[in-house]
């Protein structure tokens, strides 16, 4: 037996444990969340019927399946206020997640071509502010956004606007502080990928007579597009169904769904609808996800 | 046009960078510059003063709740650490398995899931499993979330560790156990210690898990700030804010050295 065979025992059980906490923290919790979705609201503790008992045994528990319905379902589908905020969410994340493509793959661009030594400098400052707090973030921009704040001060002395503009609470606001969050997840896929693009065919294109531009069209960005597709999912998934940032810098006229199940759940503390919202928004990132997941493993298999 | 080299930097190169990390920096510079700042007035600069830190080290409630958050964060990334590598471990060398696709499934996607899905799922386990809500169901719910990007960073330094190293030492005699302890585990130290820090902020950042998992009484840093967010700026919130910026700044510069110091060969590939 080789040594490498000997290894896979050993790692394999490894696995058990990590294994194990991931099941019994993530996967079913999914389950309690699909179970509540089709319970009915109650005012009691908890805000739910029917509640499991697995003591009063197996009559008990027939009763409690048959107490369950779709009610809270329909209610999504016939509610304005549910359909508007999902839709709006997926509008928001496709809006974002392109202005983040545009911004983000010139800065990678930029920083792939940086001499070597400079090329840890630059990733290490995209990577800094990715581990600052997304709320300190958010509330930087707050200060600048604010009536009297930087931005207006900025722009009445230049004397582009007369009187202060209102920044806060504008989806203008919203999208700004989606961009800025969410810029290091766009960039390090695309730099990583950009960086390690063999200079020499570069070279063979321009030998063959492209220009620099063509030959960033023709060799660079579809080489680069597996890096495009994990950026723009890196982003997109999570935005739809983002709480804090349309919280903060939106207006509250219209909600993101990630709004509409903490209003649910926190102030009208109605879980088994907000369990239904959440049904519905993981069936609406189910393509999205298993996308992710397969450039993912791909990627690692890549590596191995 | 001139013939250029292909390789070297356009002018739109540099002007995009700089732009663009121009854009990353200057709110936070701005908020920094502003915490010591002595007027009331968020926006009128009165000079320059330490006052909004000195009320912050006399805010109770706020000092509980850093407490609090600087607890969950050191015993869930630690947790994440140990469960994070494990995880790493087993995917890197453990060839296939049976449930190995579930396996790195569940291991990416909290990676990307929305926050209010994990919390809320979270929360309805904790309920049905009647758990008194507070520090421990922050602290588990933290280290699930944390010990996937713990695994993502070790994974991918033990894809580029040289596996040669270790079968020499176990051509040589070395239990599999012996040779990991030996001659794995020291090579990525750093990617660990990378992943222990990477995961302490993360649980320090959060508001959205933290909020659902929660109980009364047991606010986190976040879930304090939050609250004081909503009602406007305020220049304590800009000193704490500072503070917190401060101490990540200290533990990525430590990061840092640590991944200098002991990976001389091969550059760190981690992502994150």
């Amino acid at each position: 037996m080789s040594a490498r065979r000997i290894f896979t025992r050993p790692a394999r059980i490894a696995a058990i444990a990590p294994y194990l906490w991931m099941a019994l923290f993530f996967l079913v919790p999914f389950g309690f969340v699909l179970k509540i979705s089709l319970s009915q609201t109650a005012i009691a503790q908890p805000p739910y019927v029917p509640v499991f008992d697995l003591a009063q045994g197996l009559t008990a528990i027939k009763a409690a399946l048959a107490a369950l319905s779709l009610d809270n379902f329909r209610l999504l589908v016939s509610d304005n206020l549910y359909v508007l905020s999902y839709l709006r969410s997926l509008v928001v994340a496709a809006v974002s997640t392109s202005i983040l493509l545009v911004i983000g793959y010139p800065i990678a661009y930029g920083m792939a071509r940086l001499p070597q030594r400079w090329q840890g400098v630059a990733m290490m400052l995209v990577i800094v502010p990715f581990w600052t707090s997304f709320l300190i973030r958010i509330y930087a921009w707050i200060n600048i956004l604010q009536h009297d704040g930087m931005l207006n001060k900025i722009l009445l002395a230049l004397h582009l606007v007369s009187t202060p503009v209102v920044w806060l609470s504008t989806d203008s606001a919203m999208y700004l502080g989606i961009v800025y969050s969410y810029l290091p997840f766009m960039i390090l896929p695309l730099y990583a990928t950009l960086a390690k693009m063999e200079p020499a065919l570069l070279e063979a294109a321009s030998d063959l007579g492209s220009s620099p531009r063509q030959a960033f069209w023709l060799v660079t960005f579809p080489l680069s597009l597996p890096a495009v597709g994990a950026g723009v999912l890196l982003c997109f998934i999570p935005i739809v169904g983002e709480f804090v940032i349309p919280d903060l810098l939106a207006g509250s006229n219209s909600m993101m769904i990630g709004q509409t199940l903490w209003l649910e759940f926190f102030t009208n503390k109605d879980w088994p609808v907000a369990s239904a919202a959440a049904v519905v928004l993981l069936a609406l990132l189910l393509v999205p996800l298993s996308l992710y997941d397969r450039l993912q493993r791909r990627q690692l298999e890549d590596a191995r | 046009m001139m013939a250029r080299a292909p390789n070297k930097l356009s002018p739109f190169n540099v002007v995009s960078l700089a732009l663009g990390l121009a854009f990353l920096y200057l709110p936070i510079v701005i908020l920094v510059i502003y915490s010591f700042n002595a007027s009331r007035l968020v926006t009128v600069w009165g000079g320059w003063s330490l006052r909004w830190y000195t009320e912050f080290f006399h805010d109770r409630a706020m000092l509980e709740a850093a407490l609090m958050s600087f607890r969950v964060a050191a015993v869930s990334a630690t947790l994440a650490t140990l469960l994070g590598t494990l995880a790493a471990v087993a995917l890197s060398r453990g060839e296939r398995f049976k449930g190995r696709t579930l396996f790195s499934g569940m291991l990416y996607a909290p990676l990307v899931m929305p926050e209010v899905i994990t919390g809320l799922s979270l929360l309805l386990l904790f309920v049905a499993l009647n758990a008194e809500r507070g520090f421990w169901t922050v602290t588990i719910a933290h280290t699930t979330l944390t010990m996937c990007f713990v695994a993502v960073v070790v994974q991918s330094r033990l894809g580029s560790l040289d596996r040669s190293l270790e079968e020499a030492a176990m051509d040589l005699g070395c239990a599999p156990a012996r040779a990991f302890l030996a001659v794995t585990l020291p090579l990525i130290a750093p990617a660990i210690a990378a992943g222990w820090m990477l995961a302490f902020t993360l649980s320090l950042d959060d508001l959205v898990i933290a909020s659902f998992t929660t109980g009364p009484g047991s606010a986190t840093l976040p879930i304090r700030i939050y609250s004081e967010v909503r009602l406007g700026v305020k220049p304590e919130i800009n000193a704490i804010c500072t503070l917190i910026i401060g101490l990540i700044a200290v533990v990525i510069v430590v990061a840092s050295l640590v991944s200098k110091l002991s990976s001389s060969r091969g550059e760190s590939t981690a992502p994150l």
